[in-house]
């Protein structure tokens, strides 16, 4: 590996690119060439930094700056006064440097960011193993083939505390118990990164920014439950992503960490890519599942669960991303190095999405059980332009709307379960007091509706339903007899659609309901103007 | 012995093998669970959610009809609560459907109106949100109205698991899910084979045959015209059970006479044609027998399976017998034969046949079905239809005395009457290719091992010391389980184990047919089926070759069997078809 003196990072992601990244990246390199700096300074392209709104974005590395709404025309002079002379151009700089995953130091904040599953992420060069294994990468994978049986790799994961970081908090290491102990000589693993919530983009910063940590998660449960071969299940919009991983995956047969006989350990263990089709319901497991057997992407009746009638009815365990990322270092480190963050029984850390009306919106990485409230106000920096707080939506589209009181609640699976809410994708959407919940919740009731895959009645014409009442209400037309319907229809949602889709659209709307009827009241009078919906 | 769990339903102890749902589980005990995705003879898809069911411990209702029970589970299958959210169910499910149970085809046959009416839901005070969709009348045979799905997916699961021809599957998302053919095209432009066991298991009016009750009714109401018709044999064993008799009854006298009292000039029986397909059939593999093949020869009584082979086993053609089934053979003779005998002016002549089956629609309809110089068939009405038409008329079916059919082709054999189960057609033509080969007939002529409701059957027959040995398939996912073994046979060895096959394209044979009444399951085919032996035993004659209706047409009209005019009048010939479109691309064997 090349000692470089500087890195550039240039995010690359659809809304940098629609801005100009691949521009800037150009003439980044001409720039650099023309100084004769290419042997020290080095340009890459990094998935998204976790800033958007920003226009094409840098990071000058080792120093961790950020530039913001960088021109190519801006970039002769990024490279003559930073790279060359080492001062800073403050006038590109962001203003405030925000705490996010890329930055390693927090600045002026009570609590640090713990990085885990993104301690490499905007670091290394992502297209270069070496540099992986030069931070240490692969060294779990070694350790676990030549000194732990697959059972000591399983207990070492169920000591952690490891739950599922894909939704439902599942405890891993129990996981992949029930799927090593399963009948079969044939076993999966599954790495689900279908990532189809609208917003979040967490998976998506590990896929493009340290493959070769997620790789290395899954060729740990491989081993472990005792699989010959995994898939990654990959969002079929994110390009960038599959072209990383297939970098990453190809790098790892040549250097012998993938194929037959892995470090001449006797252990084998092939991974393929699957493009998503598309549908919000393939991230559900089953979904996933007859999605990857070239089916219609559409649930499967659990039981039996995937542990023992996966894929083509084999033993599999499906893991998000950032369950899988966080396997190296608890391997590494061990169980108790783990259990250090976090709290009693949701271990580790949790990364967040951000986003809405903050001032930096984005991604984070902090410990399990950080109360909501800090991740909005110090994480995310408040509200942006002193606008004041009405509500946060925790969890993705089928999360519950929080209004300023219930803001203290610490993020981990157990007490959110105490507020009727989830983790889920792990998106946290703020609101100012600008936002229309009937508009909001109209959002989220259209989503479900397209997304319903049409299987089961319940979840089919609910949606429907539901659609038809709010927008009703919305027109100023309803009644409040209609606030109380749709809470009804999404309850018996819940209580009889075949999958989690179906089942969990009673979390937004009830809440939404519940916490801000008063504003639903208001529209259902003909002539109440709302600033917010323009109605 | 499996592994026995043991579990409460309604406080009431239940120990059954694992893995049983706790809807069956229920069954046992007796204990009424509501269902209505779910059907006994399909594998559970879980669409509705119908059948949710408390179970404690857990946080949501479970669905009864794909949980499987657990040691200790307690149950609770009836509360407020899940009344209620039953209810709600059926009335999300209403708000997306088109109302009109009094002229809907399945009115009282609906598994969704009758569950409806169970929970006392008013089901036309419901808001509606429904789309008026347009109907896929592009079928001869099927009408499919998506206005009256609730997408519970039997369908699917029959056209591409039970007869793997996969026709129909889900397109679309969400609310714009629905049951749909290869890009919209319609069945008619389909590689639908017409079987209509879609139609059997849709629990709902979505999915019925093409009805020509109407013009039956303008037949039999023009003074004009004179309206012949034929029952098929497994009309006989059916009817009863629609009008509250039990399954399996045999109502042959009654079926004449309601015939009669509908006003049909004369009143004839497919099972005549029946036997007259065996003279012909049986003497089709006597000569392969004597010539040296093409063996195996198959049968070809079945017009869903004859598209199916002319879609998916085109090579294989030359194997399947030429003779035209039992309804076409009766329609070239009615126009013909009959008209002759009687002296009536066969273009005034209305043949109109009366079938357990929607693929006769369609095989009426075939361009080549015209030998007596007219259509040869002019109306197929299924089982469903005339049922309906009773009803219309009003007539009290079980009531009715009896009567007897039309001599000339209303006179028939066992042999004829088990045509209408799976094994029939083979046991009858063994009977009949035993007397030709020996000149005898067989000492027993039950052939037992052919019987029964069992998937694929295989037998090894003696006729007199050559031993032929014969298969039986019915249902296409069996019929072409059978004959991909038949091919590969074939294409490595020049040969294959069998002499004779018989294939009917519906699950049970014609009992249980696609124009059979909605909703029959396995255990009620075969119980029609065993009415049809039952028949077969008690009559005088039980070979075909016994049939004096049968040596007489011989005699004054067709000569012999495989004659040339028996070959200008009987038997066919068939085509390759596309596998999406389902269009004849060209002719694969020929008439003689
Ligand atoms: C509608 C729906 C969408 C989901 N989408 C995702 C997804 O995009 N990514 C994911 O990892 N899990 C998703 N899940 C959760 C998965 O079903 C599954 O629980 C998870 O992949 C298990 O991994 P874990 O144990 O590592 O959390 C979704 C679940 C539902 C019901
Ligand atoms: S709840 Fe039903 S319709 Fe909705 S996504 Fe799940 S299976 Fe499909
Ligand atoms: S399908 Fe059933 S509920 Fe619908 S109109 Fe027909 S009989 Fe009535
Ligand atoms: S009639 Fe038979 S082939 Fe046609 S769609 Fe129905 S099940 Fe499929
Ligand atoms: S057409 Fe009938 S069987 Fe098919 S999904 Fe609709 S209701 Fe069910
Ligand atoms: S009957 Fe069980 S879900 Fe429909
Ligand atoms: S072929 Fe359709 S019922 Fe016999």
């Amino acid at each position: 590996m090349k000692l470089q003196r500087a890195h550039v990072l240039v995010s690359v992601d659809p809304e940098t690119v629609m801005a100009g990244a691949k521009e800037v990246e150009e003439r980044l390199i001409k720039e650099i060439e023309s100084r004769g700096l290419s042997d020290e300074i080095k340009v890459l392209e990094t998935g998204t930094l976790g800033i958007s709104g920003k226009g094409v974005v840098l990071v000058v590395y080792p120093e961790g700056i950020y530039y913001e709404n960088v021109k190519p025309d801006d970039v002769p002079k990024i490279v003559e006064e930073h790279l060359l002379k080492g001062r800073p151009v403050k006038e590109l700089m962001l203003p405030e440097l925000p705490v996010r995953a890329v930055k390693r130091e927090t600045v002026g904040l009570t609590r640090k960011q713990v990085r885990i599953v993104l301690e490499n992420a905007g670091v290394i060069d992502p297209e270069n193993i070496e540099e992986y294994i030069a931070v240490g990468g692969y060294e779990a994978l070694e350790k676990a083939l030549t000194s732990m049986k697959p059972e000591e790799v399983i207990e070492e994961v169920k000591k952690s505390g490891l739950r599922g970081r894909g939704g439902a908090g599942f405890p891993t290491g129990l996981k992949w118990e029930f799927t090593r102990k399963a009948e079969g000589d044939i076993k999966y693993v599954i790495c689900n990164a279908d990532e189809g919530e609208p917003g979040t983009f967490k998976d998506r910063l590990i896929l493009e920014g340290d493959p070769h940590k997620l790789l290395e998660g899954m060729m740990l449960c491989a081993y472990a439950i005792g699989a010959r071969k995994g898939y990654i299940y990959i969002r079929g919009e994110y390009a960038l992503s599959i072209k990383r991983m297939q970098k990453a995956i190809d790098d790892a047969y040549k250097y012998g960490l993938l194929g037959e006989d892995i470090l001449g350990t006797g252990f084998s263990f092939d991974i393929e890519i699957k493009k998503g089709a598309g549908a919000y319901v393939c991230g559900e497991e089953t979904a996933l599942i007859e999605s990857l057997e070239g089916k219609r992407g559409q649930p499967r009746f659990k039981p039996p669960y995937p542990v023992t009638h996966g894929l083509w009815q084999k033993p599999t365990v499906v893991n998000n991303v950032e369950t899988l990322a966080n396997v190296p270092s608890i391997i590494k480190n061990g169980a108790e190095w783990y259990k250090k963050f976090g709290t009693e029984k949701s271990t580790g850390t949790k990364v967040y999405t951000i986003l809405g009306h903050v001032k930096y919106p984005g991604l984070i990485e902090v410990e399990m059980g950080t109360p909501l409230r800090e991740i909005i106000f110090s994480y995310g920096g408040g509200i942006k332009n002193g606008k004041k707080f009405k509500a946060a939506l925790v969890g993705g589209a089928a999360g519950v709307f929080l209004p300023d009181r219930l803001l203290d609640v610490k993020m981990d699976f157990d007490n959110l379960k105490e507020y009727k809410a989830v983790l889920g994708s792990g998106a946290i959407l703020v609101m100012n007091e600008d936002a229309c919940m009937v508009d909001m919740l109209f959002s989220i009731i259209r989503f479900f509706y397209h997304e319903s895959c049409g299987k089961c009645t319940p979840c089919r014409i609910g949606t429907r339903e539901l659609l038809e009442l709010i927008k009703k209400v919305r027109k100023g037309e309803g009644e409040e007899s209609d606030l109380d319907k749709m809470i009804k229809i999404s309850e018996s949602m819940w209580k009889s659609s075949f999958c989690p889709l179906g089942q969990s659209l009673i979390m937004p709307v009830k809440s939404a309901i519940e916490n801000f009827r008063e504003e639903f009241v208001k529209h259902l009078d003909k002539e109440f103007h709302c600033e917010n919906c323009r109605r | 012995m499996a592994e026995m769990v043991k579990l409460y339903i309604d406080g009431k102890e239940v120990e059954v093998p694992k893995g049983t749902t706790i809807l069956e589980a229920a069954q046992k005990l007796g204990i009424y669970i509501p269902t209505l995705c779910y059907h006994p003879d399909l594998r559970p898809t879980g669409a509705c959610g119908i059948c949710v069911v408390e179970v404690e411990g857990a946080p949501t209702p479970k669905r009864a009809c794909c949980t499987p029970v657990t040691e200790g589970m307690k149950v609770t299958t009836n509360s407020k609560s899940l009344r209620e959210l039953r209810k709600g169910i059926i009335e999300l499910l209403l708000s997306d459907h088109h109302v009109d149970c009094p002229s809907c085809p399945a009115n009282e046959k609906c598994e969704l109106q009758s569950l409806a009416n169970y929970l006392g839901v008013d089901m036309n005070a419901l808001p509606k949100i429904l789309e008026r969709k347009p109907l896929d009348e592009t079928s001869i045979a099927i009408v499919r109205d998506p206005n009256k799905c609730i997408l519970c997916g039997r369908c699917i699961i029959v056209c591409n698991e039970l007869q793997t021809v996969s026709a129909i599957t889900y397109t679309n998302r969400g609310f714009e899910a629905h049951v749909d053919t290869f890009f919209s095209m319609g069945l008619g432009n389909s590689s639908c084979v017409n079987c209509g066991q879609c139609t059997v298991y849709c629990p709902t009016g979505a999915l019925t045959e093409k009805s020509e009750i109407d013009m039956v009714w303008d037949a039999i109401l023009d003074p004009d015209k004179h309206v012949v018709v034929q029952e098929a044999p497994a009309l006989r064993a059916t009817l009863g059970e629609e009008f509250g008799m039990e399954p399996g009854t045999v109502t042959t006298g009654k079926m004449y006479a309601v015939l009669k009292k509908l006003g049909f000039d004369v009143v004839f029986d497919t099972n005549f044609a029946a036997d007259l397909t065996i003279m012909e059939e049986a003497n089709e593999f006597v000569q392969r027998v004597k010539n040296g093949g093409p063996l195996p020869l198959i049968t070809s009584c079945s017009p869903g399976w004859i598209k199916f082979m002319e879609t998916f086993f085109p090579d294989i053609a030359k194997h399947v017998s030429t003779c035209k089934s039992p309804q076409q053979m009766f329609g070239a003779l009615a126009k013909t034969y009959y008209a002759k005998e009687a002296g009536v002016d066969p273009s005034k002549i209305v043949s109109v046949s009366i079938m357990p089956c929607t693929a006769k629609k369609y095989e009426a309809r075939r361009p080549e079905m015209r030998d007596s110089g007219y259509q040869d068939v002019d109306y197929v009405l299924t089982t469903r239809e005339l049922v309906r038409m009773i009803k219309e008329a009003g007539i009290d079916y079980k009531n009715l005395p009896e009567e007897e059919a039309d001599e000339l082709m209303g006179m028939y054999t066992g042999a004829g009457t088990i045509f209408g189960a799976t094994g029939g057609v083979m046991e009858a033509a063994v009977r009949t290719a035993y007397w030709m080969i020996t000149g005898r007939n067989m000492e027993k002529v039950d052939l037992k091992v052919v019987r029964g409701i069992e998937g694929i059957k295989e037998a090894e027959v003696d006729i007199d010391g050559l031993k032929v040995k014969v298969a039986v398939a019915h249902g296409l996912g069996n019929a072409r389980e059978l004959l991909t073994k038949v091919r590969k046979q074939l294409e490595e060895t020049g040969e294959s184990e069998y002499a004779f096959i018989e294939i009917m394209a519906c699950p049970g044979g014609c009992v249980g047919g696609g124009g059979q009444p909605k909703g029959s399951d396995f255990a009620r085919r075969a119980r029609r089926g065993e009415g049809l032996y039952k028949e077969d035993k008690s009559l005088r004659y039980r070979c075909s070759h016994e049939n004096p209706a049968i040596k007489r047409v011989y005699e004054k009209f067709l000569e012999k069997p495989g004659s040339e005019i028996a070959h200008k009048l009987l038997h066919t010939y068939y085509f390759k078809r596309n596998i999406v479109s389902g269009e004849a691309i060209e002719e694969v064997t020929h008439k003689h």
